[in-house]
């Protein structure tokens, strides 16, 4: 099973480093891996998927605990959240296909941010599963190039019930 | 001192002398030849001039495995690094607190391919607790002071300090960062009580308990707590090959080392037991055997300050993350009852009868473990036992009943060939209440042999003994065992130098021995000889095994007892 793991680490030199090789040299499995700034200037998040037994992934939270650098640790699965990844595609079009592309970005609510007389390049949005689905239905026109960041996540904030107006 | 001016070089000395370090062992070179300037002039630590950089990292290891300090070393950039990293390796595996230091090229050359330059950190990111490279002159002291930090606090561990020789050089304001805050870090002492509470029901009720103690005891300073925990409730101990010295192993309690060379009847004790209680141990190969048959019968109690151990390769029903002397401390309050382990002391007599620890002394031939049994008696445990890597390390640890903590120091996690002689010459610096044996086969001393000049140079009166049966013998015992005798490259004879020749020509007294009754009066001359280095070469049975084994990947319980019939399983 997949599992997004959230990690603040200090903003230092060396410390993205420790996570990757730790990743290899203990052999865990490695989905997707995006590190960028947060509301502190010396924290940064990391967000990694990763899957594995649940033994594997004991161990991964514990190995990545053990790391001096890492601050905090959370196994996103267990919780509800929110994840997003973006992609970049570009795609040749030929004069018939071109609108049926944009029927298929405006579905998955993408947008056109580049056009030639040959290719199109597609800006699209959501959750991992639907960056998968959109890949899928493109695929077909003959993608050229694609980059997708990598998932980022965050755990949403508890629901906190109304109190029930008294009448 | 504060306010004013310092070089990085003067900050680094300054702040080794606030960190108590008395030893350092190291080789100058180009990128910290600014640091040897000033530590010249120094007179609150030894300078420690090894030979090879990979003997100062094991020295540094076997001064803090003797001493519970940390060692410490000082190299240069490029090959004064790289030649480190066997070193560091054999820290981390055994978990021993050490702070090198490496020279750097100044930080504009970073990068550059620049005469020796190497990226340090990055090749032994995977092999160190932490590392710091220092860029700054300002963040020098603090990186200094978290190194030691981290190297002794929690589970202790090797740290890589880089130091670029723009930064030794510059100049900045002393301070002293009196406080350590390390936000990710922060390690757990004490074990959550309720686990405790209910480990101590679970031992308490226990028909078959068995203590299974690793290096963590020792490291800890736990063996006291150990003892009266042991003897107050009357339970069996094994340890492990880092675990041995915790438990005193003359005691009746003691069934000595488990494992792949571990004895008969203590791992008869592992798959038999009900409850296993694992202390300062984690469970490794060499241990357990095949995971899916190991002590499949106990309920599991793990002890251990990392928590990433547990779990790790054998699941456990009751988890304890601290440290270990404090949770026995309390493990021994809590215990509600003694529990009745008459009939499991009569089972395990029953299983050292069956299979006892044996080999052949009738047709008069030299063996190793004949010289070790005779160590073991002139000395009853009153020394330090430095051993290197295989065949001879195993007959110690089985032949030798080492009785205090801190007296058998041995690269057990990475099983690094050419650990002892450096090793001893660390040891020898930072003892001087027993005598330091340091013990290597024929196939490791060669490996670092030239260190040697260092116990000479320094008169340090260890007792070197190479046990020399002229093969790589370990590695012939499974050419013997499971590669049809086919000896592939592991034949010494006619390759190796005349090791007491070798000695002497270094100034260091050397005999060699060749006969049984030889041995004694060999190793009383070794003890008597205090003046300085001496060596004795024992030139054993060639083709002598190490038994009982357990086959790599084998249950323990498929333990292979004696070589006339490796068939016969028990």
């Amino acid at each position: 099973m997949k599992h997004t793991i959230s990690i603040l680490m200090e903003n230092r030199f060396g410390a993205f480093d420790r996570v990757a090789n730790l990743f290899s040299g203990k052999g865990f499995n490695l989905h997707s891996i995006t590190i960028g700034e947060t509301e502190l200037r010396d924290v940064m998040r990391m967000t990694i998927v990763t899957s594995g037994d649940d033994q594997i992934i004991d161990q991964v939270i514990k190995q990545l605990n053990r790391l001096v650098d890492t601050i905090k640790v959370v196994d996103l699965s267990e919780h509800d959240r929110t994840e997003r990844e973006l992609a970049l595609i570009t795609l040749h079009y030929e004069k018939g296909n071109l609108q049926e592309i944009k029927n298929i970005c405006d579905i998955f609510r993408g947008r056109v941010v580049d056009i030639n007389n040959k290719s199109v390049m597609l800006e699209i949005t959501g959750p991992p599963a639907k960056i998968d689905a959109a890949v899928n239905v493109l695929m077909p026109f003959g993608i050229k190039e694609m980059a997708r960041t990598g998932t980022v996540a965050l755990k949403r904030g508890e629901q906190i019930r109304q109190p029930q107006e008294v009448g | 001192m504060a306010g004013t001016k310092m070089t990085g070089a003067e900050i680094f000395l300054e702040m080794l002398r606030r960190e108590g370090v008395e030893v350092v062992f190291g080789m100058p070179g180009g990128a910290v030849i600014q640091i040897y300037d000033h530590l010249h002039d120094v007179d609150f630590l030894k300078h420690v001039l090894v030979r090879h950089e990979q003997g100062a990292t094991h020295m540094a290891d076997g001064y803090a495995r003797a001493t519970g300090k940390t060692g410490v070393v000082l190299v240069t950039s490029g090959p004064g690094a790289t030649n480190t990293v066997t070193g560091i390796a054999t820290a981390y595996m055994d978990s021993t607190p050490l702070v090198v230091f490496t020279g750097q090229v100044p930080t504009s050359l970073i990068g550059n391919d620049a005469f020796q330059e190497a990226d340090i950190i990055g090749i032994t990111r995977p092999i160190t607790k932490h590392s710091f490279l220092v860029r700054d002159v300002d963040d020098l002291a603090p990186a200094i002071r978290k190194a030691f930090y981290l190297a002794k606090t929690g589970r202790p561990g090797p740290v890589v300090v880089d130091l670029p020789k723009d930064v030794i050089t510059a100049q900045t304001t002393f301070r002293y960062p009196e406080q350590v805050e390390i936000r990710g870090y922060k390690p757990t002492y004490e074990g959550h009580v309720n686990q405790i509470k209910k480990a101590a029901r679970v031992i308490s009720e226990a028909k078959r308990p068995l203590l299974y103690v690793g290096g963590g005891v020792i490291m800890s300073g736990a063996s006291q707590e150990l003892r009266y925990f042991a003897i107050e409730n009357n339970l069996p101990v094994t340890m492990t090959l880092q675990g041995l010295g915790a438990f005193p192993g003359e005691s009746e309690q003691s069934l000595g080392m488990l494992g792949m060379h571990g004895m008969y009847w203590a791992n008869q004790a592992i798959n038999n037991c009900d409850v296993l209680v694992a202390l300062g141990a984690r469970f490794d190969d060499r241990v357990t055997g095949k995971l899916e048959t190991f002590a499949t019968k106990a309920t599991k109690i793990h002890v251990d300050i990392d928590p990433s151990t547990i779990d790790k390769n054998v699941r456990v029903d009751i988890p304890i993350v601290g440290d270990v002397k404090r949770v026995l401390k309390l493990l021994r309050q809590y215990m509600p009852k003694k529990p009745d382990t008459k009939e499991w002391w009569a089972q395990i007599r029953r299983w050292q009868q069956e299979c006892p620890l044996t080999y052949e002394k009738s047709d008069g031939k030299l063996r190793s473990q004949f010289v070790i049994e005779r160590l073991w008696e002139k000395t009853r445990g009153d020394a330090v036992v430095v051993t290197d890597v295989g065949q001879h390390q195993m007959f110690v640890a089985q032949y030798y009943k080492f009785q205090h903590p801190r007296t058998h120091i041995t690269s057990g996690g990475l099983g690094t060939m050419g650990f002892a002689v450096p090793a001893s010459i660390g040891a020898a610096l930072g003892r001087n209440d027993y005598p330091v044996f340091s013990i290597s086969g024929d196939g490791g001393f060669a490996m670092n042999m030239q260190e040697l000049l260092v116990a000479k140079a320094h008169n340090l009166p260890i007792k070197f003994m190479v046990i020399n049966n002229n093969y790589l013998g370990m590695v012939r015992q499974w050419q013997e065992l499971f590669y049809n005798e086919k000896y592939s490259y592991t034949d010494l004879q006619g390759l190796n130098p005349d090791f007491a020749a070798v000695a002497q020509s270094m100034g260091i007294k050397a005999l060699r021995v060749a006969r049984m009754d030889q041995v004694d009066d060999a190793l009383q001359q070794l003890l008597n000889y205090s003046e300085g280095p001496m060596l004795v070469e024992f030139l054993v049975e060639k083709e002598e095994l190490v038994f009982p084994m357990v086959p790599a990947g084998a249950s323990v319980s498929d333990m292979i007892v004696e070589r006339l019939n490796p068939q016969r399983m028990v």
